[in-house]
């Protein structure tokens, strides 16, 4: 019997590993292996005919921390996601408040806030850089209008990075739309009443219950956005290519550009581990303390 | 009571939505410190008067009155009223005292004295120790008190409730109904009630108002409504089983009385007015009915049987009575438990004559008759 019973036990935890062996080979083929094999590839230096790669230990993080362009790069990529990631947060929150709304012709606004997100982020790129031309596009046309002289938007350090910031909130925000305009959904009209009846005005409403309700979202929200401001670069390849002087360039646009632009892999796999290190670290101290304040259904 | 003026008065309110639903030229007064109840089936109109009254919906016309204050473009907080939801409409993300205080809070009530008046309706309400539980960690019944520990901690001398007590189980049900009564004399509240429940309504209401189609039926006390209904809807929804309503020209023209002879005339009879017999030649007259069956119910039982032309009747008779299906009854009753409705309109007609002969008869007769069914 009790032979019986452990025979039982080793065939279920066979059949477990059994379930996920499918999952865990894909999985260490395609993340894992490729992570360790980054992360190794970043100690060697670079190799080339006449100097093959040698063991380097951590030169490479070093050579990365030492370099200006790593600063400039970061220093953008964190005022890119401060300014991406509420902004778009923020007008997500507000289209789906609306959208909500009883209000005429629903479907169409909803859809209209939607359009954005169905296009893909090259096709959208390409539009903004209509926009954004100098004295022809739709931007100079209008403040023109008003009598400002033309300004290159792309073109100069100044513009550059708020150029490529609000294309992607642009982009975005219709996406987050989506979700919280779902979560709205779920949220009964018996609560608004009740608030109603309480004295709350709508602030009140949205400050003391609408906005916990939607708390979950939002951190599903926040995520993705956060990941989205490092991964998300494919509009920098149409609108600036990082320029002028490296203004609007991101992290993975230099990755990018430092392995296959310049062939230094090496360095650009220092790069990536400093990245996922970075993003891992984020994700847990994230998970960790929203758990604390957010209630679940 | 009758001698103060109303606390809410309606005057010739309407709500029409698109779909034809609502209320149409509604007027009403309810006195204050009564427990009122709204009773009907559902689209009748019960539900829309109270967000009317409440300020959830606007009326198209008419106005109302709460306290003497005409409220008709006022918004909910400025009525001076609390709500009770059928989902009981607690915030999910707030505790227990959390949803208790809320509008408190919103008012910028003072923290002492939030503090004496959660305490205060957690006692009443029972739910002491619970102050720190979120909604989803109670019962539906514990909900329910939450509900109306958030309805009544402010001191609103108004209460609405919207069929609070649907979501419960009947054991349930039964011993909030009392609470609730209860708890409105202690506070000597008006309470404005919504069911659809007509046994809710018979035992909780000093006054019930049976709505149907966005119209008032008939306003009167419980006992009123069930021996005196207005009209044959009034008399087919108070009661369970209903009162047997049946076409007048089933009957023998002899039990028909005087003063009542319209061209459709409905007889209506309570199930506990039916007297059965089984025993033709003890009765000076009867209708012949046939048994279809009966239900057993402990204190009494309920047995159904087919009229010839009719849709059948209901008749209670008490503790275990066995007449299996397919027996020959002959059915009679007291002249004055007999109602009269108008077929078309369907309301009540009063006889003018006296009963027929053979009708009195039938009062003396009635224990005899019982017994001899057993």
């Amino acid at each position: 019997m009790n032979e019986m019973a452990r025979l039982q036990q080793r065939r279920l935890a066979l059949y477990g590993w059994m379930l996920a062996a499918p999952a865990l080979a894909l999985m260490s083929l395609f993340a894992f292996y490729p992570a360790i094999a980054t992360f190794w590839h970043s100690l060697f230096t670079r190799g080339t005919s006449r100097r093959p790669s040698i063991f380097a230990g951590f030169e490479n993080y070093g050579d990365l921390f030492a370099d200006p362009t790593f600063w400039t790069v970061a220093t953008n990529n964190l005022i890119y996601a401060g300014v991406t990631i509420p902004v778009s947060i923020i007008f997500a929150l507000i289209m789906a408040l609306w959208a909500n709304a009883h209000i005429p012709a629903r479907s169409f606004v909803r859809s209209a806030y939607f359009t954005p997100t169905i296009l893909p982020m090259i096709a959208a790129a390409n539009l903004w850089l209509f926009f954004y031309t100098p004295d022809l596009g739709v931007i100079d046309q209008i403040t023109g209008f008003f009598g400002a002289s033309p300004t290159n938007w792309l073109g100069q350090p100044e513009t550059a990075l708020a150029s490529v910031i609000i294309v992607t909130i642009w982009k975005e925000a219709g996406f987050f739309m989506i979700f919280y305009l779902a979560a709205l959904q779920t949220i009964p009209p018996d609560l608004r009443e009740a608030a109603r009846i309480e004295g709350a005005g709508r602030w009140t409403y949205t400050r003391r219950v609408l906005l916990p309700l939607l708390m979950p979202t939002t951190i599903f929200v926040f995520v993705n956005a956060m990941i989205n401001s490092v991964k998300l670069i494919d509009h920098l390849f149409i609108l600036t290519k990082g320029g002028p002087n490296n203004a609007s360039k991101l992290i993975l646009y230099w990755i990018w550009e430092m392995a296959f632009a310049y062939f230094d892999s090496p360095h650009a796999a220092a790069m990536t581990i400093l990245v996922l290190l970075v993003l891992g670290l984020v994700a847990v101290a994230q998970f960790r303390l929203v758990e604390k304040w957010t209630h679940y259904r | 009571m009758t001698s103060q003026p109303p606390f809410i008065r309606i005057n010739s309110v309407s709500r029409v939505f698109n779909g034809g639903n609502g209320v149409h030229d509604l007027s009403l007064e309810i006195p204050r410190g009564s427990f009122v109840v709204l009773l009907g089936p559902s689209g009748c109109g019960k539900s829309t008067t109270l967000r009317l009254i409440a300020g959830l919906e606007t009326a198209d016309h008419g106005t109302i009155e709460i306290d003497g204050k005409d409220v008709t473009s006022a918004p909910p907080s400025k009525r001076g009223l609390s709500m009770v939801f059928q989902s009981y409409a607690l915030f999910p993300h707030l505790s227990v005292a959390e949803n208790i205080v809320f509008g408190l809070k919103v008012r910028k009530t003072k923290k002492d004295e939030i503090k004496t008046r959660l305490d205060d309706a957690l006692r009443v309400t029972g739910l002491e120790g619970y102050e720190d539980r979120k909604p989803a960690q109670l019962s539906g019944g514990q909900r329910q008190r939450v509900a109306l520990a958030r309805a009544i901690v402010a001191g609103h001398p108004l209460c609405l409730m919207d069929e609070p007590l649907s979501n419960l189980d009947a054991k349930l049900r039964h011993a909030v109904r009392k609470d609730i009564r209860d708890l409105q004399q202690r506070l000597g509240i008006t309470v404005v009630y919504v069911t659809h429940d007509q046994t809710e309504a018979m035992s909780m209401a000093d006054i019930v108002i049976l709505m149907k189609d966005g119209r008032i039926e008939q306003i009167g006390n419980p006992a009123d409504l069930y021996l005196k209904p207005a009209t044959a809807f009034a008399a087919g929804f108070v009661g369970s089983p209903p009162m047997t309503l049946i076409p007048a020209n089933a009957l023998p023209a002899s039990v028909i009385p005087d003063g009542v002879n319209t061209n459709i005339l409905t007889f209506g009879i309570r199930p506990e007015d039916l007297i059965l017999s089984t025993e033709h030649k003890d009765q000076p007259w009867g209708i012949p009915a046939t048994v279809t069956g009966n239900e057993f119910l402990g204190a009494e039982t309920f047995v159904f049987v087919a009229i010839p032309g009719t849709d059948g009747a209901t008749a209670r008779l008490p503790g275990r009575v066995e007449i299996s299906p397919g027996t020959e009854v002959s059915l009679s009753w007291a002249g004055a438990a007999a109602h009269w409705f108008d077929g078309e309109d369907g309301h009540r007609l009063t006889p003018t004559g006296p009963s027929t002969p053979a009708q009195d008869t039938k009062i003396t007769s009635q224990p005899d008759t019982a017994t001899s069914i057993l």
